[in-house]
């Protein structure tokens, strides 16, 4: 087993562990916590990818952002000194042979296929940021534009819905 | 087996399934959100696993980058609804909100 895929399965059994943790803990607040290492799970998997940039992004927006706000989320919903922090399930048996099925099919689908791989056209081992930024800035300036816009718009909106109503006078 | 393309993307069905599940069974708001995360997540893996087999391009990192920006103003208006659904109805149970208001 070299290397790389020894820090693969190390990084694939952490995301898929701390995954199941989210899915199946009965605490509110070990499924946000358990949330963090699926993040850096699935940031190490894309360092593996050669994919620099996205995994720093991945740590600042997820990590630092999403999660905290998720935390937040959970801390302002729930009597923490209560019992309440526990929640249930639903459905599981029909949801478990839905998404079984599911998985089986994805799994069977990418197992299958016979993946066309062209080999990599630039260095692998070259940061990506620089070709990034350029393709913002030329190939994809309109939607980076819009999804600029499209965040500020939600993050007002947010804050808007968010604050507590005042009576009008 | 080597790691390949194959490897990643078994990974993130595993991780798209448990989103989903997530999002069917749990019954705290804040659970199905999570579980949406999971799913984002699962999709950019594959949007960058593509990215490197299939040449080198960047396209797929900047389709993830996409995803990234919008999941976080996803995350950001949904607990805004969220917090506001918890202070009309004292709970955010997502079978008993079942009203559009009081």
């Amino acid at each position: 087993m070299t290397l790389y895929e020894a820090i693969f399965y190390f990084f694939a059994i952490i995301t898929l562990v701390s995954a199941g943790i989210v899915v199946f803990s009965k605490n509110v607040i070990h499924s946000a916590f358990s949330l963090l290492f699926t993040f850096f799970g699935v940031t190490g998997i894309y360092v593996l990818l050669n994919a620099d940039f996205i995994a720093v992004t991945q740590l600042l927006i997820y990590v630092g952002g999403i999660l905290v706000l998720l935390l937040f989320g959970v801390m302002l919903t729930n009597k923490v000194i209560d019992v309440e922090l526990k929640t249930g399930t639903l459905q599981t048996v029909p949801a478990s042979i839905i998404v079984a099925s599911i998985a089986g099919v994805l799994c069977g689908v990418f197992y299958i296929t016979d993946w066309k791989i062209i080999p990599a056209s630039m260095d692998a081992t070259k940061s990506t940021t620089a070709g990034l930024g350029e393709m913002f800035m030329t190939t994809y300036l309109l939607p980076f534009e819009v999804a600029s816009v499209v965040l500020l718009v939600a993050l007002v909106g947010a804050a808007m819905i968010a604050r507590k109503e005042r009576t009008v006078e | 087996m080597e790691v390949g393309l194959t490897h990643f993307l078994i990974v993130s069905a595993i991780l798209f399934s448990l989103g989903l599940f997530a999002v069917i069974t749990r019954r705290n708001a804040i659970l199905v959100l999570m579980g949406v995360e999971l799913i984002l997540n699962s999709a950019n893996i594959n949007f960058i696993a593509f990215a490197k087999y299939g040449g080198m391009k960047l396209d797929g990192q900047a389709a993830a980058v996409f995803v990234i920006i919008l999941a976080a103003a996803e995350a950001a208006v949904a607990l805004a609804i969220v917090l506001n659904i918890y202070q009309r109805f004292k709970t955010v149970n997502v079978d008993e909100i079942s009203a559009m208001k009081e």
